[in-house]
């Protein structure tokens, strides 16, 4: 944490928890007797309970949205270019919750939880939980929170997935979608690149059939390789060579298979840092819900059939250099609203960043977003 | 919020039916958007390529998508999306004028275009008698910085109306004072200095 917290900061924050006796219905057939959530929030609820924001969270990422856990804490939240007071989601007039979601390995009941049931780690018996999955159990714990509707569901990435099924499932529940960065589902190539992540994974020795925990190693190669694949997608062509060129690490090559490259350097740091971060069958998991995420599906392939009865308005991103989830595949989610005849704007900022722009404060991006949850705050009142 | 609604727009927005749903290709800042939809209950999207004006767009609360007139209304919209679709002073500056009207009518039952009238006495004096390229209130860029690469008069876009079957169903012709006089009205290729069109396609 910076010495002292910047004004513009929501601060030192808490996590939170909630517990859920009521049995969850999966989208795969099984169901969760039991489960935990662990979230955030940031500002206060106004009295008539129309200032809520739910922010979604991507692939990797948890409820710590914004401030600091503790003094010692070296980065803030994932979305502290966003999210403070005065900000894009300005805390001072809007109470944002971030919750962590079902199947995570950062707090929500997940692959490293203990099964009730068992009095084991769930590990790889955990179920595949779908955006659909995430979007019902948001939609209880909203009602624990006495949120009826929220001012805004806010999401980057497969955060965005969880904004768009938020309008498909409980449209009167949402008053706003911002989908950033996202897609209304994946493209061969993506799903493709997913299933090298997942089979680098798999194909680890340590990996045991998800049960490394009992055996008590961990797949600490896979996890790293699928991580320094991952980690590639996320950036663009451009940005790489702005960060690293072609610049060696020791001003020299060594003729050998060691970090010649300071990118390859900079991908295995990024890989195992990754490894002590996150677990190995939630990443499995993570990568199926956005492989599965295909709300159209159900509509004969139709998306504006399926966002026929969506109330929202809809504000949808993009970044141009975002090959992962690239602008097209946001025009393809405009055209469907447009279709539908649905409030929405779409804005697709020049950046240079990939598709970890979304996180970036690139002033267009931030302009751009800042202008819209002004539209949010006076629908919501505030 | 408060803003001006300039004659030219004005002028438009006397010709949209209350209720209706417009596409405005070119948008700006998204004023005749706002102005529609307040004053008349109209919906529909700004189109717009400036980021400076889609914040404008996002600030006045209009929808706005970001998109290339002549190269992205495939990636948005369907046969007849709109009733009127709306081209104020763009036509001009696009590379494919004609195309762009056959895309205006696959999208919308009606189009409504302004361009400045390079029929005008003014640019006749200039390029005919002066001999250089017209810089008048309408046409304020010269030659060869200006965004305008199709000028065409009133007879010129009339003739084009013709050859892609396109009725024109109302045509408003002002002087450089934003009025309709008598001269412009006898002589609207000569005295006109802004042209409106309102059309559709024509029933065959």
């Amino acid at each position: 944490m910076p010495e002292t917290i910047p004004k513009d900061s929501v601060g030192l924050v808490q996590p939170h928890f909630m517990h859920f006796d009521e049995p969850l219905s999966l989208d795969s057939g099984r169901v969760l007797p039991s489960y935990d959530l662990i979230y955030e929030t940031y500002g206060t609820l106004n009295p008539a309970g129309t200032n809520a924001i739910l922010l979604c969270h991507a692939l990797s990422s948890d409820h710590h949205a914004a401030g600091y856990h503790s003094t010692e804490e070296r980065k803030p939240g994932w979305w502290e270019t966003c999210v403070g007071p005065g900000k894009c989601i300005d805390t001072n007039r809007f109470f944002v919750v971030c919750s962590n979601n079902l199947g995570s390995c950062k707090g929500s009941t997940g692959p490293v939880s203990v099964n009730p049931e068992t009095g084991k780690v769930f590990g790889p018996d955990f179920p595949l939980v779908t955006v659909k999955d995430w979007v019902k159990s948001q939609a209880i714990f909203s009602d624990r929170l006495g949120i009826k509707k929220w001012a805004a569901v806010v999401g980057g990435s497969l955060g965005g997935m969880q904004a768009m099924q938020w309008t498909i499932d409980y449209p009167d529940r949402i008053q706003h979608a911002i989908v950033i960065a996202s897609a209304a589902k994946l493209s061969a190539q993506n799903i493709a690149f997913n299933e090298v992540a997942r089979q680098a994974i798999l194909t680890d020795p340590d990996f045991h059939e998800g049960h490394y925990q009992a055996n008590n190693t961990l797949p600490r190669r896979g996890l790293m390789i699928a991580r320094m694949l991952g980690h590639i997608t996320y950036l663009s062509d451009d940005a790489m060579r702005a960060k690293f060129g072609r610049e060696l690490r020791e001003g020299k090559v060594n003729y050998n298979f060691d970090v010649d490259f300071q990118v390859e350097s900079y991908l295995r740091y990024q890989g195992m840092s990754f490894v002590d971060r996150f677990d190995a069958n939630t990443y499995l998991l993570m990568t199926k819900t956005l492989d599965y995420f295909d709300p159209a599906r159900e509509c004969d392939d139709d998306l504006s059939a399926a966002f026929k009865h969506a109330l929202a308005s809809f504000f949808v991103l993009s970044f141009t250099s975002d090959w992962r989830f690239a602008p097209q595949r946001s025009k393809e989610i405009v055209k469907a609203l447009l279709d539908d005849d649905k409030d929405v704007s779409y804005v697709e900022v020049e950046a240079n960043h990939g598709h970890d722009a979304f996180l970036m404060p690139i002033p267009r991006y931030l302009e751009a977003f800042s202008l819209y949850m002004e539209r949010v705050a006076k629908d919501a009142c505030v | 919020m408060n803003f001006e609604l300039g004659p030219e727009l004005n002028l438009i927005s006397q010709w949209i039916k209350p209720n209706s749903r417009v596409l405005d290709m070119g948008c700006g800042a998204g004023t005749l958007m706002q102005h529609l939809g307040n004053s008349l209950g109209v919906t529909g999207y700004g189109l717009e390529i400036d980021p400076d004006k889609i914040a404008l767009c996002l600030q006045a609360g209009i929808n706005v998508i970001q998109s290339d007139i002549e190269e992205g209304l495939v990636d948005f919209f369907d046969e007849d999306s709109f009733d009127y679709v709306i081209m104020g002073q763009t036509l001009q500056a696009m590379r494919q004028p004609s195309r762009l009207l056959d895309e205006m009518m696959r999208i919308g039952k009606q189009g409504i275009v302004t361009f400045p009238n390079f029929g005008h006495w003014k640019s006749r004096v200039q390029i005919g008698l002066e001999g250089h390229m017209p810089v008048t209130p309408a046409l304020p860029s010269s030659w060869h910085n200006t965004p305008n690469i199709h000028l065409c008069t009133l007879m010129d876009f009339e003739s084009l109306c013709r050859e892609r079957s396109i009725e024109i169903l109302e045509r408003k012709v002002m002087n450089n004072e934003h009025k309709t006089t008598i001269g412009t009205r006898l002589f609207p290729n000569l005295l006109g200095e802004i042209a409106l069109y309102r059309f559709r396609k024509m029933e065959l």
